[in-house]
């Protein structure tokens, strides 16, 4: 079902369109993604294993694989990522999914390019980096693999904490807006540009860059790496359910699409993104049945728990979801309080009749392509988990790449406009830029940040990431 | 561990210091910051336009309100991006309670709506005596009896 109306956002939709689903014809919005037109249109179902299992949307940014469809022919296409247009063939898959043999692939030359800096990502991180380095005269190529560009920024509807310098009181949406429109134009900007792979040898840093239909091999001078983060799973029966969505996934169908994800939910974990989110679901016109948290406590800002608490939403400390109900897509949850131990606890179990179980579990750091290109990595779990090392000045093991956002750790979207600041004067200042001065203020605004007792663990995680990355430097 | 991490709920007594005194509220509206984690943030301190919250250096100062200062305009009520913020008032025999708001539908000037404490308990009804924007978030006044002034913390229209 779609949002016509919302207490923040205003959603204008493109030209109507038609495209089949299995054969059946479905109307949508010029502009939706194919994940996101079928949920508007009631299909949550999106392929099967091959045992028959069904599969639906989690992360919807692209990174978990769990929405993959066959589209005009192509299998394992992701849905949540690729733009709908008139007159789409969208099956579901049964498994990996087979070549259409009608279908010919047309073999094409790989069109290769230059950038001086090429920046990965254009969420906070990314184009807060980009910003920096035009206003030093430097071009940089923007990539990003979604059709929007801001990263998360696009579906924060609530204001930002901090100082006026990180934007605080703007609702992260208009965040996004504002960098978007700081380096449009400006920056050479490719959408949909989806990085298969960094290789860096010799000197030589090449990206290969599935875009437009088409493989480009970009060579670059430095590289600004900002992907991002993807969202955690947790282990219980029937989690495969269409309808466990990640919390990202839920923000991206309501605030993105404006399409309701679902009637009733469960939140599990009370950090600041299921409290967060659990009040979007509320302007959205979604019952919030409760918020599990399996710690003893809290863990987000007690102002966001009191936003959500005062609108009667119960938050149920150490206690967790223990199943998803349903055959073929959540019809329920059941919940139970747990033990020191995070066992569940006999006899206080309770059924929810909620149709949408929401996972808010914590985020891990996207490294893959900081893997493969040699940066060496550390298990940080205050950070979210492997971590590239990098130094204060975000520069990892290998020389010339830079690190930014929850890529280098997870935090959050202030923090992470800093650190593409701080990645891109770092790397202006080995081309002999003046910068000094510009580096220790973001830097003190970035330890102004992690103050405090919610700033504990990033802080701590970042010192020991430094710890590592000098150990390194010595070895 | 402080039970309000357990709950979500602020009782009165982690309050202390931050609610304004009844005389001054008898004078006219004053606001009450709910905020009482050192979190790193300060546009309410920022938008005052009279200068009567402080956070000063660091950031993740709880915010210090003049209560002699505040003149009940309301900006930060519609600021704090923590909805945390809230305007009481016992002037002219008339209690009322300022609260932002961001659902749908917004209450009219003369609905009744329903008084909702901390907890999301329904504690009555009140009518709504002014609604204005500031900036993008809505800032709902309610009539309401006097002793509900420092429990009521949130609105709800009526078979919304």
């Amino acid at each position: 079902m779609r949002l016509e109306r919302h207490p923040i956002l205003e959603f204008v939709r493109g030209k109507r369109i038609t495209f089949t689903f299995d054969g059946e014809s479905i109307e949508a919005y010029e502009g939706e993604t194919i994940a996101a037109a079928l949920h508007a249109a009631g299909i949550r179902v999106l392929s099967r294993t091959r045992s028959g299992a069904p599969r639906g949307l989690f992360c919807a940014i692209g990174k978990c694989s769990s929405c993959l469809m066959t589209v005009d022919g192509i299998p394992n296409v992701r849905t949540c990522v690729t733009p709908i247009r008139e007159g789409m063939v969208v099956e579901s898959q049964r498994g990996p999914g087979k070549l259409n043999p009608v279908f010919r692939h047309r073999p094409h030359e790989a069109v290769c390019k230059e950038a001086e800096v090429v920046i990965v990502g254009a969420g906070p991180a990314g184009l807060s980096a980009a910003k920096v380095l035009l206003n030093h005269g430097i071009r940089p190529l923007v990539l990003d693999e979604n059709p929007h560009l801001g990263g998360q920024l696009i579906k924060q509807t609530h204001k930002f904490f901090g100082s006026r310098a990180e934007r605080a009181g703007t609702r992260g949406f208009s965040i996004a807006d504002e960098l978007v429109e700081e380096i449009e134009g400006e920056a050479e900007i490719l959408r949909q540009a989806r990085v298969l792979g960094l290789y860096c040898e010799d000197g030589r840093r090449v990206l290969a860059v599935a875009h437009a239909e088409k493989l480009l091999l970009v060579a670059a001078k430095d590289l600004v790496v900002a992907t991002g983060a993807q969202e955690r799973f947790l282990l219980f029966p029937g989690n495969h359910l269409p309808g466990v969505y990640g919390a990202g996934a839920v923000q991206t169908l309501m605030n993105v699409y404006g399409v309701k994800p679902g009637e009733r939910a469960l939140m599990v974990g009370a950090g600041n993104v299921g409290l967060i989110v659990s009040y979007q679901l509320l302007q959205a016109g979604v019952e919030v049945d409760a918020v599990v948290e399996a710690m003893p406590e809290i863990g987000g800002y007690h102002v966001h728990a009191a936003k959500i608490r005062r609108l009667g939403v119960p938050i149920l400390t150490s206690h967790t979801v223990v199943r998803a109900l349903g055959k073929e897509r959540v019809e329920g949850a059941m919940i139970a309080q747990i033990d020191g131990k995070f066992e569940p606890i006999p006899g206080t179990e309770r059924e929810l009749a909620v149709d949408l179980i929401c996972l808010a579990v914590g985020l891990n750091p996207s490294t893959r392509l900081l893997e493969q290109a040699g940066a060496q990595m550390g298990y940080v779990p205050e950070l979210g988990g492997r971590v590239p090392l990098h130094s204060p000045l975000m520069e990892t093991t290998v020389p010339g790449v830079y690190v930014a956002g929850d890529c280098a750790g997870i935090g959050e979207a202030s923090t992470a406009m800093l650190e593409g600041e701080l990645a891109a004067f770092s790397l202006l200042a080995k081309k002999r830029f003046e910068v000094r001065e510009k580096i220790a203020l973001v830097q003190r605004s970035l330890e102004k940040l992690r103050r405090g007792p919610f700033g504990e663990r990033p802080r701590t995680g970042k010192e020991k990431v430094f710890t590592l990355m000098k150990e390194v430097a010595v070895g | 561990m402080a039970e309000f991490r357990r709950t979500g709920v602020l009782p009165l007594g982690k309050l202390e210091g931050k609610v304004p005194p009844r005389e001054r509220l008898l004078r006219g509206p004053c606001a009450t910051i709910e905020c009482v984690e050192w979190i790193p943030c300060n546009p309410c301190e920022e938008v005052c336009p009279v200068g009567a919250i402080t956070v000063g250096d660091p950031i993740t100062n709880t915010p210090n309100l003049d209560f002699e200062r505040c003149t009940g305009c309301g900006a930060c009520v519609g600021t704090c991006p923590g909805l945390a913020i809230f305007l009481l008032d016992l002037s002219g025999g008339i209690a009322r309670v300022t609260v932002p708001y961001e659902l749908l539908p917004v209450p009219e000037t003369g609905e009744v709506v329903e008084l909702l404490s901390r907890a999301g308990e329904v504690l009555g009804q009140g009518k709504v005596t002014r609604t204005r924007r500031v900036g993008t978030t809505w800032i709902v006044t309610v009539e309401l009896p006097a002793e509900q002034i420092f429990e009521v913390r949130a609105v709800r229209v009526c078979n919304g």
